[in-house]
Parts: structure tokens; C-alpha cells; sequence
């Protein structure tokens, strides 16, 4: 559209000398193209900019970002398993331009926000996403080869639609993804539109893989647009290469352009944001525990304070803490305390009565352990520090209770198929000592590997009944602490997380006496080395880490499920004045969401039925409409389906504006339908008025009830008991309100 | 260069030549079935009728080619076809009584089996058609249904169990006959046959599962079965509404009825008949020769032959497994009120009690959501986090003590038998824990918009929280509740929400019950209406009660609901070590059948991992060469006739056997319930016919890198090397099935020392 104005203006200059009035024609219907898009844009940017530093408190899914763009602010590392991190960082753009300190508490929807809190500039980018979607709305449907009149109606449609500014208006994710997805679909539009000699051509291609990335960079959902799109490519290029009239190598550049563009590209950029991600959060924070020792110790403050300059090599006399390197349930770390297995459990079941070992989450003095070599007494490390090897025959030594790890024939507590661990010391009774174990380097290069700190990820192998020590997955009851089971396992397959541990914090142990060594567990490690993980290794670790985190599946009091969201028999209370009855309310369009059915559903129908009919070779309508509803129906109906279908295949807890994505495109196909009605289907003019009357009819009743809910839309002005009651037109919708 | 050039135009010259000679021998007229594929392709027609002068010529050199890669003729392939049938009868019988002890699952089945020969009723996620088939297999060997199936590990001793054993063990042994036929149909060509029921006779878990008495050689043989049937009635495509059309398109139907019949995983192969009788009729919508009318006969026989029949089929299994099921069992708790007094020796059947309920009754209460179960509580309280910290209170399919309840006035606790009326207000005490039936303003467990509901007070105390409305659903002030036959509401007095089974199962702190909650929301919906089931009042006299028998397709309904929930109600346990679906293609883990130690007996449910590996090979080795071969074509290459119908074979028939593979394993990543490894079984049968079509195709090609007759040798030394290692490994692998004694495969005493080639197997 820019383009055509420039190339209008100078004629525009040259007509009013000469030829005034015979050329001021075609330039005034030019002029009026723009113009309308336009004003659709200033439309867009008043409906989602206006007032939206209005309420001046923290609105429903706010509390869930804000704290990462808080922690974004401070550089503190996080984990956010909803989704890549291109979103969290497009908001705290927002907040780096506002010039926000990250101070904030994000922990009640409707908080107010201190002053610190640049309100307006944190929801500025959602909101202007949000205003640009609308012109992209034009130009998609210009794009597929409809006429402008149609593109205003669909623009028009989009304008009003309730639930799609209030999901702008605030800081929330769902506009900048539909920003992407749209933008990414005209520019593939755009450019399988082009000439292919026009050098344009290359950059649309580019940029609809740069838009694909983003889109997939701000929440998963946009993978299924993405695959959308590629699925087009392929059929595009399909018939392509069945171009006889093209030489091959014409053919293989193409086919190499394109995946280069829509599947190389996007990967890079996609890895891209992580490093950017990975850059920018350089310090421990309160995610730290979920991930590798290895990853901590690459974070400013966490781990590596700890273990910076912490020995390398295990050596006999090594003071070490013992992590597992499966972080389910939580990460913990190999625990022993005072107190026993109760001689009897529950059940009837016999213990030993020996000293708790367990799985501890929390740093605590009792996770320390020394390594003794069975043969000696010492407990120091002596000089030079003899090393232990994969291989070698270890006892490990509570530190401060002085119990030797050991397990033996006996059930253990919670999983009576697997051995008990215990704390051992020689009291003269019945139970002999079993506490040799061997150890077993799992990701070891060579035989004669030594145990190394972070990197050494160690099964222990017990000697003699070679069971495994392993962490069960179960927790103690009370007399355990709730802390978790450690058993040995000596049915071990292959590897398992469980069976895997890796020493965490390590120091060479100096004292010989127990009181000294007590002193020494509790005071700091402190020598100096630095280790690096290189950014590949990082990126894998936290991208499974995000995938495999298990989800919360529970139940929210807004959550509903896709059958609700076709018919909107669901919305979401966003906020509410903390004294009257202000409020703002997910709720969409209701005659937007039917009419949007109904296309859909004519769409399906006109599409079958000339299916059908083409097969009998009977062509109600040219070669080129159809390939252009086709076209029209695989963006619009297609973008519905993939974005929405999906989700009953869910797990997650699902909520009202993951339907947004899908409505976007729904709401594109209903003037595409009415224009193919209009030209193809009525013929006779009475037909065609009457269906012009209709979409009047239908557009004036889409405005009225725009501009009735817009109260809840906008939560501005506040309504009263009574008319809230009257906006509540399904049962199962929840509007609230105070009776005074 | 220009030499270079030279060079490859010759060779380019000589393979023209080569390929002429391939032609020739597709010309030959081979069988009356192959024809008809060639008449669809009007244009080879032609060419075909160009080169017959070339025929009689070149006729020597032309039969050689014709019997080097496909020996078509009949003699040959009945001669295959015959050395199939006994390998396979005769790898699946060999110790089919050993080991004489119940093995894995079949203390299930033989029990269900069991059940259909004592007539009691009982519940299983699966339809009934398999376990009816080995209940009348028992019943037909002289197996007279007491023996228990306890466990895994039981001796049969004197009980007849081989029968059942062998009834699977012959089913099982009809799949490679099966798969020898379809890809015979499929390729025209009879090694792609060969190979493919070669590496199903040879794979040892094909002969596993076979073996015992279990639901999958029974599933497997009628998804073998209707893949067959709908093969043989698309090579009847040029002669619609003969007798053998009608013939194999009814035995599809009837086969895809006995695969549903016996699991719903039978679905899949009704989806792959379905995609190919709708490409069926698109090629016949396009067909202008054939009138509209003409098109509706074939649309409408195949609705007949493909759903309708399908669908009585397996309707009249519902019916017979009814009939034939009518004591009272385990079962009975899942269905309603009305079903349950069908059954003999239920407490409803012929049910006598007080007619009205009344104060002082002791009751069970149940949803009237299908399958919704009892109102129930236990001595258990909400776990911290969840609400208030009471008593649980939660909807329990099983019939069990905990379910009664006593009804009282909202004050005093006896008084006289007053009946309860449309309005009352009462209270509703747990009979075994004393508590009250009690809700308040706390969020439900699980359904965040609903109310908590739990037990409180007790020995009749309580607050104000603890009253319920009772209301007939339809009724007015004053109308009497009817035992059995009322819609009731409970609708709760402080906070006016109504009592609700969301139908949501509880997590391990609730025993995986079903949540029960009280919603705001006062829509009348089966979940939040309930019914008196039991009523037992001693003052009142007791009549007896015909409850309005079940119509049977509401009894068909009921039960598919109970079985699709009882289904995705079996969720894999935290601790347990899952099967993924990733792990099946690779044979990552296998099953113990039978026996752990070294002591024991050993069984293991393992396929022989060389024939796995080679599906799994051939699988992207497929999709390499239908790229190439389809690029070939769409770019217009000049191919000669002989590879145009391998291309034709590798698209259509691969494409197809591609397809029931991805049919029969891809939606078991989107299922949330248990998996196991034998549940990829149906998918491997497709993948090994598929590999029998790829690797035939691929030794026919070796004449794109070799000139004859070096191709030949090629061929002929690749099919021999590819049987001899298929048999080799069997030698090797066979103890998996036919069972292991001594110390497990790391000892290297053992005698499978040396074959644990992966470190996740466990024998």
C-alpha cells in the first residue's frame, strides 16, 4: 500500500496543471484505498491504545509474565515452561523502555501498581501488536484476491471484536503472537503473489520465515500456523517442479531458497532467542535447583559462588555433596539425620532400625559425605590427594553423624521390592557392615577416568549384592520428614536418572577430629576455577527442561474447555475495582463468534459441494475462483482448524484466549464468504440486495453489541447491578458484582 | 568431457535396450488378476499392444526375465503359499502347551473366558467378541470354567487350558498366510510375498503373542482379515456386482466388525477401510462413463457391505454377550439401577423394599450420570491445599458398605417413619463414619467453579452447612420421592448449590474415585441428579419393586460409556517404567511373559530384533525410494514400462501398507492411558509387508547400478542372503518364545549368552 502511494503522488502533482479533471479519477479511488487503511489503522490504535494505562493494577495473566519480566530486569535466570522466550522478552522490552526496575511483587491479580511500574509503556507493545494486526487483516484478504470492500468488512469485523482488544490492552502474549501469524501469512501470500522476476520477491520469502520463528519464539501454539504454512510451500512447490517448461537446476535453487528460508532460517533465529535469553539472564535465581550443577555453576552468584575454585578431582578424604541428577520429583541432595527407620512400619513390616538415609531439597550441613578409602582410617586428604578412579571401592561417610552409607537385605520402607539404605555403625549387633560400594562413572571417555566435581555424573554400585543406589521417586511419611526414599535397587537397567548422582559442593578434608570436621562442614567453600558450558549444551538442557517440566493440570476457576469456546459459553473475569463495579472481562463479540460459525460452516458446505460437482465435471464456477476460495479456505478455515483442533489433544489447562488465534482466522472467512455468495452464487439482483441488506444488518448488530459490552471490554464506565445482569445472556458466563 | 559424454550415452543407449527387454515381459498376459490394474492405465494399454510383435521375437530371453523377478505363475506361488501355511502352523503349535501355567495376561482373559461359560456378568474396557471366542473355544475343548486364573505363575494342573491356547495359537498362525496373500495382490510379484510372511513366521513375537490366551491374535487376525478381503475386492474393480464382489466386500465387513468386536483398536483398520473405499468411490465419482445412478449403487453397497452389516454384526455381539451373561458378578456397581436388576442374584433383581423413602432409612444414593456411581465417603480426610481439611466425600462405582447413607430430620435423629416429600429439608449421615453430608464456600477439588463437598460433624452434630433440600426432578410441593424410579436434587440450604458428580477422577489421596461437588449453577443435568437405589427401613413394609426394564440400546450405550471411561480411567503410574511409543519400532523392551529368575521357566514377549530392525530400515528406505520414484514421475522422466509398474506398486500398495502402519501406531502418542509394547503389534504386520514391497523393489532395481545378468545374480544372492539371515536369526532369538531355562543372558553360561544386544532387554 505504500508503495502504490508513492508511485501516485508525483502524478498527483502533474494533473493539477494540466489534465485536472479527466485524471483526477483514478487517482482519487487510489487515494481512497490508502486512506482507508488508514483510518482502519488509527481506528485500530485508538481501540487498543486508548487509556491503557487504565486500570493501574495487575490484570489476570499480568501476574505470570510481569514476574518474568521482572526477573528479566535483574537479569535473573528462569524457567517458564509455557513457552520460548521471544514473548517474555518483547514485554520486558516494554519495561526497558518505561525504564521499570523489576521491583515489583507479582502475586495478586488486581494488586495496585507502585509508582515504579511504568504501566503504560509495559502494555505498549502488546497494545500496538494488537492495532497493526487490523490493517494486516486488510491486506490478507486484498492478498488472497478479494476486493477492498471485502477486506473492510473483514477489517471491520476484527476492529470490533471485543475479546481481541481486551487481549491487547493489557500485558499478555496472544496479540503479539496474532501480529506474527498474520504478518507471517500476507508475506507468504505476498510473496507467492509477486512476479517472480520482482526482487521483492526474496524479501517477503524472508521475512515469512523471520515471522514463522518469531510467531513460534512467542508461544509453542504458533508451530501449528507454521506448519501450516510449510504444508502450503510444499504443495506450491510441488507443482513447481511438475513446471516441465523449468530446467532442473532452475528447480533445485528454488527448492533450496525456500527451505533455506521457511526451515533454516527460522531454526537459527529460533536458537537465537535463547541466546539472547541466555545472555541477558546471567544470574542465580529461584529456578537454579531445576537444572544441571553443571548449568548453575554457569550463573553469576548461584552455584558457581559456591563452587568456584572448588577441587576438580575427587580424592580419597574429598568432603562432597552428592546431587542426583534426576530432578524428579524436585532436585535433592543424598541426606542422612538422626533418626531411624522405625522398627515397625505401618504395615507390619519390619526395618533395621538403622540411621534415615534420604533425598534432601534443601541445602543443609547434613548432605555432606566423606569419602573414605576402606583400607585406611584417615579422613583427610593427604599430599598429594590420590584420586579416585571409575572403578575404585569407596565407603562413604556421613559427615555429621558418622554413619557409613549402607544397605542391605532388607525392603525399604516405601518400595518393599527395592533394598533399604541406612546410616551404619558398628554396635556390635546381629547386622554385619555392608557399606563397600563401587564407583561407577557413567559418562566416562576412559577405563581409568577420574571423578571429577559437576562433571561426573556417578552411579555407586554396591558390592555386594551390586544393587544400585537410587532415588525411588516416593516420600517418607512423617517419620521420615517427607523427605524422599533413597533405596538400592538391584534390578538397575541401563540409565536411569534416578540411579545417576554427581558430587555437587567439594573440599578437601582437613581435620581429622569430628569436632573440627563439623566446624569445617559448616564453614563455606572458597578456592578458584572456572567452568564454561558452551551455548549448544546450554540451549538443549533448558529447551528439555521446558518441554519435560510436568505441568500443573489442575483445574482453574476461569479454565474451560474447547467445546465451550465455539459457542463462548465460557469468559474470564480479568479484573474487578476493589470497591465498586468496574470490571473487565474476556468476552468476545457474540454475533462475530455465530457469524464466524455460520461462514465457517457455508464455507464447508459451498466447498463440498463444488468438490462433488467438478468431479462430474460440472463447472459452476472458473478454474480461477476456485483456486482462489481454495486458497482462501486453507489461510481461513485451515488457520481455524490447526489452531484450534490441536487443543483437544491437550493436557494443559486451557483457557478462553487460547481460541483467539483460531477466531482470527474464522473471522477472515466471513467476508470471503459473503463476497463468493455475492458473485458467484445469487444471480439474480433482488437476491443480491436483499444479502446487501443482510450483511448492513449483520454489521450494525456487531457494532451494537460492540459498543454494549464495550463497559466490560474497557472497564470504563462502571455499571450498575442491573445492567451487568442484563449483559449476562448465557447462564454459564460469570459476571460479577457487589450488591450495595 | 566429450568422451566422458560419450560414454554415458552409450550406457544410457544399452539401457534402453535392457529396458525394452523388461518390457516385454509385463506385456505377457500373467494372470487374469493383474489385468485389470493395466486397463485402468489406458496409456501402457497402448504401448503394451505396440511392442507384442517384440514379444514373440525376444521370447526366450524375455521368459527369463519374467521368472528371475517375478515367478507369477500359479504352481509357484500355491507351491509358496502352501511351505507358509506349515512353517506357520507348525512355528506356533511347537510347545503350545508349555508352559502349563497361566502366563501375563491370560489371567484376565481366561478368566473372562471362564465367566461366558458360568454365565456371570462382569466389566472389561474391551468389547466382549475375543473373550466370548475363547470362552467358547474352552467351552468346546471340555474346559468347564472353574479354574480361577488367580495371578500369573498359577499351574493349570488338570484344567483344560489348551484349547483356548490353541484356538489363538491358529488364528495367530493365519496372519503370515494372509500377509503372503495381500502383498502377493498388492506387488504381483511373489518374493515381495515371500519376505513378508517370512519375517512374520520368523519373528519371535509374533509367535509369543500367538501362543496364549490372549485378545491380540484374535484382533490381529481380523485386521488381518479385512485388510485381505478389501485387497482382493479392489482387484475386482473391473467386474462390480459379480458374486466374488459381493462376496469379499461382505467379508470385509464382517472382518471389520469381529477387529471392533474384540478392541476398540480395531478402529484403525475400519479408518484404513474407510479411506480406501472413499478413494474407491472418488475415482468412481470421476468416472463420467458411469451414470449417477450407477454411482449411488456403488455408494449405497458399500454403506451396506461397510456399515450397516459392520454394525449389526457387532451389535448382535452386545446382544449375545448380554443374553448369555445374566448373574449378577463383579460387574455390576458400573451399571445403573435398572440394568443391574436384570442380572440373577443382584439385590435388585426382583427387588422387594419400602416404596417411598422415608426418615430413618438407611439408602445408597446414585448419579444418574452414566456410570456415575455412589454417593460415598470414607475415613479419609482432604489432604492440606484441598479445600478444608474434612472428610472426603466422592462417587464410588463399586457397591461397598461406605455407600450407606441414614436420613434424617434436620434436628432430631429418630422419630417416627414419616415419608420425605418434594421440599423437605433433611440431613444426610454417613452410616459407617457418622458424618454429615456437608458443603461450603470452598473450591472443589478439581472443578474450581464448584463448591466443595465433605463429611462433617458428628454422631448426628453439626452446622447449619450440613442441610439439604430434597427435590423431585419435575415434581411439585408434597410429592412423594419413589425408591428406584425419582430424579432427585439435593439442593444445599446456606450456599443454594446443587449436589454434582463432576464425573473427574481424583488423584491418588482420593483413591482415584470420582469427584463429587456442589455447583452453583442449577442446570438440570443427569450429573447433578441422583437416585435411591437400596432403601432399607425396618418400620415400613417391604413391596416389591418391578423397575422399568432397559431397552437394549440404552443397555449398549451404558456400557460403551462405562467402557471408553473405564479406558481412559487407566492411567500409567508414577513409579512404574512406561512403555513410550518411540521404544516400539526399535524393540527397546520387551515383556516378561513368564518367570524372572533364573530358576524359572522364561518367556519373553520380544520380536527378533534382526527382522524389527530391517522393518525399520525398510521404513526409511520406503520413503526414500517413493520420493524418488514420484519425483520421477511428476518430472516427466522417460521410464520404460517394467519400472513404471514398480513405481505403481511402491506408490499404491506401499502407500496403502504405509498407511495402516501409520494408522495403527501414530494415535498412541496422543493417548493419555497405559501403553504397552504388544500393543504395536497390528503395526508391525503392515510395516513387515511393507518391507516385503521395498526390499523386493529394491533388489528388482539392482539393474539401475549393474548390467545383466549381473543384476540377476544380484537379485537372486540378496534374496537368498535376506531369507538365510531371517532364518539365522530365529535360530538364534528362538528361545524368547519357546522358553529359556538357567542363568539370564549376562551370565555367559547362559544359553542366550552374548544375544542381549541391547542393554533395556531383560532375559
Amino acid at each position: 500500500m505504500v508503495i502504490s502511494s508513492a508511485t501516485a503522488d508525483p502524478q498527483n502533482r502533474l494533473s493539477r496543471g494540466t489534465m485536472l479533471s479527466s485524471i483526477k479519477l483514478p487517482i482519487v479511488i487510489r487515494a481512497e484505498i490508502n486512506l482507508v487503511l488508514v483510518v482502519l489503522t488509527a481506528l485500530g490504535v485508538f481501540s487498543r491504545l486508548y487509556g491503557i494505562h487504565f486500570p493501574k493494577a495487575v490484570v489476570f495473566d499480568e501476574v505470570y509474565y510481569g514476574q518474568f519480566v521482572s526477573l528479566y530486569m535483574k537479569r535473573v535466570f528462569f524457567i517458564d515452561e509455557s513457552g520460548p522466550p521471544l514473548g517474555h522478552m518483547i514485554l520486558a522490552f516494554g519495561a526497558y523502555i518505561g525504564g521499570f526496575d523489576g521491583n515489583f511483587i507479582w502475586n495478586r491479580i488486581g494488586a495496585e501498581y507502585s509508582s515504579n511500574v511504568p504501566v503504560w509503556s509495559l502494555r505498549l507493545i502488546p497494545a500496538l501488536a494488537g492495532s497493526l494486526s487490523v490493517p494486516l487483516c486488510y491486506i490478507l484478504v486484498v492478498e488472497l484476491g478479494y476486493s477492498h470492500l471485502t477486506a473492510l468488512g473483514a477489517t471491520l469485523l476484527f476492529l470490533m471484536e471485543n475479546s481481541l482488544i481486551v487481549q491487547s490492552r493489557f500485558m499478555l502474549l496472544e496479540s503479539v503472537l496474532i501480529f506474527f501469524l498474520l504478518l507471517a501469512v500476507v508475506s507468504y501470500l505476498r510473496f507467492h503473489n509477486s512476479q517472480s522476476s520482482s526482487p521483492w520477491r526474496l524479501v517477503w520469502l524472508l521475512l515469512t520465515g523471520v515471522t514463522c520463528a518469531c510467531a513460534v519464539g512467542v508461544k509453542y501454539m504458533g508451530l501449528f500456523t507454521y506448519l501450516l504454512l510449510l504444508g502450503l510451500a510444499a504443495v506450491h512447490m510441488w507443482q513447481l517442479i511438475g513446471d516441465r517448461a523449468l530446467s532442473n537446476s532452475v528447480i533445485l535453487v528454488q527448492v533450496l531458497t525456500r527451505f533455506l528460508a521457511l526451515v533454516v532460517l527460522p531454526l537459527l533465529l529460533y536458537l537465537g532467542f535463547f541466546y539472547v535469553h541466555l545472555t541477558l539472564l546471567y544470574r542465580s535465581g529461584p529456578h537454579d535447583q531445576m537444572m544441571s550443577s553443571a548449568f548453575q555453576a554457569s550463573l553469576e552468584g548461584g552455584l558457581a559462588r559456591i563452587t568456584q575454585g572448588q577441587p576438580l578431582e575427587m580424592a580419597y578424604g574429598s568432603q562432597v555433596t552428592l546431587r542426583s541428577v534426576s530432578s524428579k520429583p524436585i532436585p535433592c541432595w543424598l541426606h542422612s539425620h538422626k533418626a531411624n527407620y522405625p522398627i515397625r512400619y505401618e504395615n507390619g513390616r519390619g526395618s533395621s532400625h538403622q540411621q534415615q538415609v534420604t533425598c534432601y531439597p534443601f541445602k543443609d550441613v547434613n548432605n555432606w559425605w566423606i569419602i573414605k578409602d576402606p583400607g585406611r582410617q584417615d579422613l583427610v586428604v593427604s599430599s598429594p590427594p590420590r584420586p579416585v578412579r571409575h572403578g575404585d571401592v569407596v565407603q562413604l561417610l556421613h559427615g555429621m553423624t558418622s554413619r557409613f552409607l549402607n544397605t542391605h537385605d532388607v525392603a525399604a520402607p516405601m518400595s518393599p521390592h527395592a533394598q533399604e539404605v541406612s546410616g551404619y555403625i558398628d554396635f556390635n549387633v546381629s547386622m554385619p557392615a555392608q557399606n563397600l560400594w563401587k564407583v561407577d562413572i557413567a559418562n566416562r571417555e576412559t577405563e581409568q577416568e577420574v571423578w571429577k566435581t559437576i562433571l561426573s555424573e556417578v552411579r555407586l554400585v554396591h558390592v555386594k549384592t551390586s544393587a544400585v543406589l537410587k532415588l525411588s521417586g516416593s516420600a517418607l511419611p512423617e517419620w521420615g520428614f517427607r523427605q524422599l526414599e533413597v533405596v538400592g535397587d538391584k534390578i538397575y537397567k541401563g540409565y536411569q536418572p534416578t540411579g545417576v548422582w554427581n558430587v555437587e559442593e567439594h573440599r578437601y578434608g582437613r581435620s581429622q577430629e569430628q569436632k573440627e570436621r563439623e566446624l569445617e562442614l559448616h564453614s563455606p567453600t572458597h578456592i578458584d576455577i572456572n567452568r564454561n558450558l558452551t551455548f549448544m549444551a546450554k540451549f538443549l538442557e533448558l529447551q528439555w527442561r521446558m518441554l519435560t517440566v510436568k505441568q500443573e493440570t489442575s483445574e482453574h476457576k476461569y479454565s474451560s474447555s474447547p467445546l465451550d469456546w465455539i459457542t463462548m459459553d465460557t469468559n474470564i473475569a480479568y479484573w474487578l475495582h476493589h470497591t465498586g463495579n468496574a470490571q473487565i472481562h474476556l468476552m468476545g463479540n457474540l454475533v462475530t463468534w455465530s457469524l464466524g460459525n455460520l461462514a465457517l460452516m457455508g464455507y464447508l458446505l459451498l466447498f463440498l459441494s463444488y468438490l462433488l460437482r467438478r468431479r462430474r465435471k460440472i463447472e459452476d464456477i472458473p478454474e480461477d475462483t476456485w483456486r482462489q476460495l481454495l486458497l482462501a479456505g486453507v489461510v481461513c478455515a485451515g488457520g481455524w482448524a490447526v489452531n484450534y483442533l490441536p487443543f483437544f489433544m491437550m493436557e494443559k489447562t486451557l483457557f478462553l484466549y487460547h481460541y483467539l488465534p483460531a477466531l482470527t482466522f474464522q473471522i477472515l472467512l466471513i467476508p470471503v464468504v459473503l463476497e463468493h455468495v455475492h458473485t458467484h452464487v445469487l444471480r439474480c439482483t433482488s437476491h443480491r440486495r436483499a444479502l446487501h441488506g443482510a450483511v448492513l444488518a449483520g454489521l450494525s448488530s456487531v457494532y451494537l453489541t460492540f459498543w454494549k459490552f464495550s463497559p466490560l471490554t474497557y472497564g470504563h464506565p462502571e455499571l450498575s447491578a442491573e445492567q451487568l445482569d442484563s449483559l449476562r445472556w448465557k447462564d454459564s458466563w460469570d459476571v460479577l458484582f457487589r450488591r450495595h | 568431457m566429450a568422451k566422458k559424454e560419450c560414454v554415458t550415452k552409450c550406457k544410457g543407449e544399452s539401457s534402453m535396450l535392457r529396458n525394452r527387454r523388461g518390457e516385454l515381459q509385463i506385456g505377457e498376459p500373467k494372470s487374469p488378476v493383474s489385468t485389470h490394474h493395466e486397463s485402468t492405465q489406458d496409456s501402457s494399454k497402448d504401448n503394451r499392444l505396440s511392442e507384442g510383435d517384440d514379444q514373440s521375437s525376444n521370447g526366450t530371453l524375455a521368459q527369463y526375465d519374467h521368472n528371475v523377478y517375478s515367478p507369477n505363475n500359479e504352481t509357484q506361488s500355491t507351491v509358496y503359499f502352501l511351505v507358509v501355511v506349515l512353517l506357520s502352523f507348525s512355528t506356533r503349535f511347537y510347545k503350545i502347551k508349555e508352559p502349563p501355567h497361566v502366563c501375563w495376561d491370560e489371567t484376565h482373559f481366561g478368566k473372562m473366558g471362564s465367566y461366558y461359560i458360568n454365565r456371570t456378568f462382569f466389566f472389561d474396557v474391551h468389547p466382549p467378541l475375543g473373550k466370548m471366542l475363547i470362552g467358547l473355544a474352552g467351552y468346546m475343548t471340555g474346559y468347564d470354567g472353574t479354574y480361577p486364573f488367580l495371578k500369573p505363575g498359577d499351574k493349570y494342573e488338570h484344567h483344560n487350558y489348551w484349547g483356548m491356547r490353541g484356538f489363538c495359537a491358529s488364528l495367530g498362525s493365519c496372519l503370515p498366510p494372509f500377509a503372503y496373500l495381500t502383498v502377493l495382490d498388492l506387488s504381483q510379484s511373489s518374493t515381495a510375498a515371500l519376505i513378508s510372511a517370512a519375517m512374520l513366521v520368523f519373528d519371535t513375537g509374533c509367535i509369543t503373542i500367538s501362543q496364549y490366551i490372549l485378545l491380540d491374535p484374535i484382533l490381529m487376525f481380523f485386521i488381518m482379515g479385512s485388510v485381505l478381503c478389501m485387497v482382493k475386492f479392489n482387484l475386482q474393480i473391473s467386474r462390480p456386482f459379480s458374486a466374488p464382489w459381493w462376496l469379499w466386500l461382505v467379508l470385509t465387513g464382517v472382518n471389520l466388525s469381529g477387529a471392533l468386536g474384540v478392541k476398540f483398536v480395531g478402529l484403525f483398520v475400519i479408518l484404513l477401510v474407510g479411506l480406501n473405499t472413499t478413494w474407491d468411490l472418488w475415482r468412481l465419482l470421476g468416472d463420467l462413463d458411469l451414470s449417477l445412478v450407477d454411482f449411488g449403487k456403488h455408494f449405497l453397497s458399500r454403506v451396506f457391505g461397510l456399515i450397516i452389516l459392520p454394525l449389526f454384526f457387532y451389535v448382535t455381539i452386545f446382544a449375545v454377550h448380554f443374553v448369555v451373561l445374566n448373574k449378577s458378578g463383579p460387574g455390576d456397581g458400573f451399571f445403573s439401577s435398572a440394568f443391574q436388576s436384570r442380572l440373577i442374584g443382584n439385590n435388585l433383581h426382583n427387588a422387594s423394599m419400602p416404596e417411598y423413602l422415608a426418615y430413618g432409612s438407611t439408602i445408597t444414593v446414585k448419579n444418574l450420570r452414566i456410570a456415575g456411581g455412589y454417593l460415598h465417603s470414607h475415613w479419609h480426610l482432604y489432604p492440606e491445599g484441598v479445600g478444608a481439611k474434612q472428610q472426603q466425600v466422592t462417587a464410588y462405582l463399586h457397591k461397598d458398605y461406605n455407600n450407606l447413607w441414614l436420613v434424617h430430620r434436620p434436628n432430631d435423629s429418630n422419630g417416627e417413619p414419616d415419608l420425605v416429600r418434594h421440599g423437605d429439608v433433611i440431613r444426610l449421615e454417613h452410616k459407617e463414619t457418622t458424618r454429615n453430608l456437608h458443603s461450603h464456600r470452598h473450591e472443589a477439588p478439581l472443578t474450581k467453579k464448584h463448591f466443595q463437598v465433605t463429611g462433617y460433624g458428628i454422631n448426628g452434630t453439626g452446622d447449619p452447612n450440613d442441610l439439604w433440600q430434597v427435590e423431585v426432578c419435575g415434581g411439585r410441593k408434597g410429592d412423594l420421592i419413589k425408591v428406584l424410579r425419582s430424579k432427585v436434587r439435593f439442593l444445599h440450604r446456606a450456599t443454594g448449590c446443587v449436589l454434582n458428580s463432576s464425573g473427574k477422577t481424583l488423584p491418588k489421596w482420593g483413591w482415584e474415585q470420582v469427584e463429587v461437588t456442589c455447583s452453583p449453577y442449577l442446570k438440570e443435568t443427569p450429573n447433578s441428579q441422583w437416585s435411591i437405589e437400596d432403601h432399607i427401613n425396618t418400620k415400613l413394609p417391604n413391596i416389591s419393586l418391578a423397575v422399568l426394564k432397559p431397552h437394549f440400546i440404552e443397555i449398549l450405550l451404558e456400557s460403551h460409556i462405562v467402557m471408553i471411561r473405564g479406558n481412559s480411567g487407566l492411567k500409567p503410574k508414577d513409579n512404574e517404567m512406561n512403555s513410550k511409543p518411540w521404544h516400539w519400532p526399535v524393540n527397546y523392551q520387551g515383556l516378561r511373559f513368564s518367570g524372572v529368575n533364573e530358576t524359572e521357566y522364561r518367556v519373553y514377549l520380544l520380536g527378533n530384533p534382526v527382522i524389527w530392525w530391517l522393518n525399520l530400515l525398510s521404513l526409511g528406505l520406503y520413503l526414500v525410494m517413493v520420493a524418488a520414484a514420484s519425483l520421477a514421475l511428476h518430472r516427466g522422466v522417460q521410464l520404460d514400462k517394467r519400472r513404471i509398474e514398480r513405481c505403481r506398486v511402491l506408490r499404491e500398495g506401499g502407500g496403502l501398507l504405509l498407511l495402516g502402519w501409520l494408522l495403527h501406531y501414530v494415535p498412541f502418542y496422543t493417548m493419555g492411558r497405559i501403553l504397552y509394547y504388544h500393543h504395536y503389534f497390528p503395526a508391525m504386520l503392515f510395516s513387515s509387508m511393507l518391507t516385503g514391497i521395498t526390499l523386493d523393489t529394491l533388489l528388482q532395481s539392482a539393474d539401475l547400478v549393474l548390467d545383466p545378468p549381473y543384476s540377476y545374480w544380484l537379485f537372486k544372492g540378496g534374496k537368498a542372503m535376506l531369507f538365510l539371515t531371517i532364518l539365522y536369526s530365529f535360530y538364534l532369538f528362538n528361545p524368547l518364545s519357546y522358553g529359556m531355562r538357567g542363568p539370564l543372558a549376562h551370565d555367559p553360561a547362559s544359553t542366550m549368552a552374548g544375544l542381549k544386544w541391547m542393554d533395556s532387554w531383560e532375559f
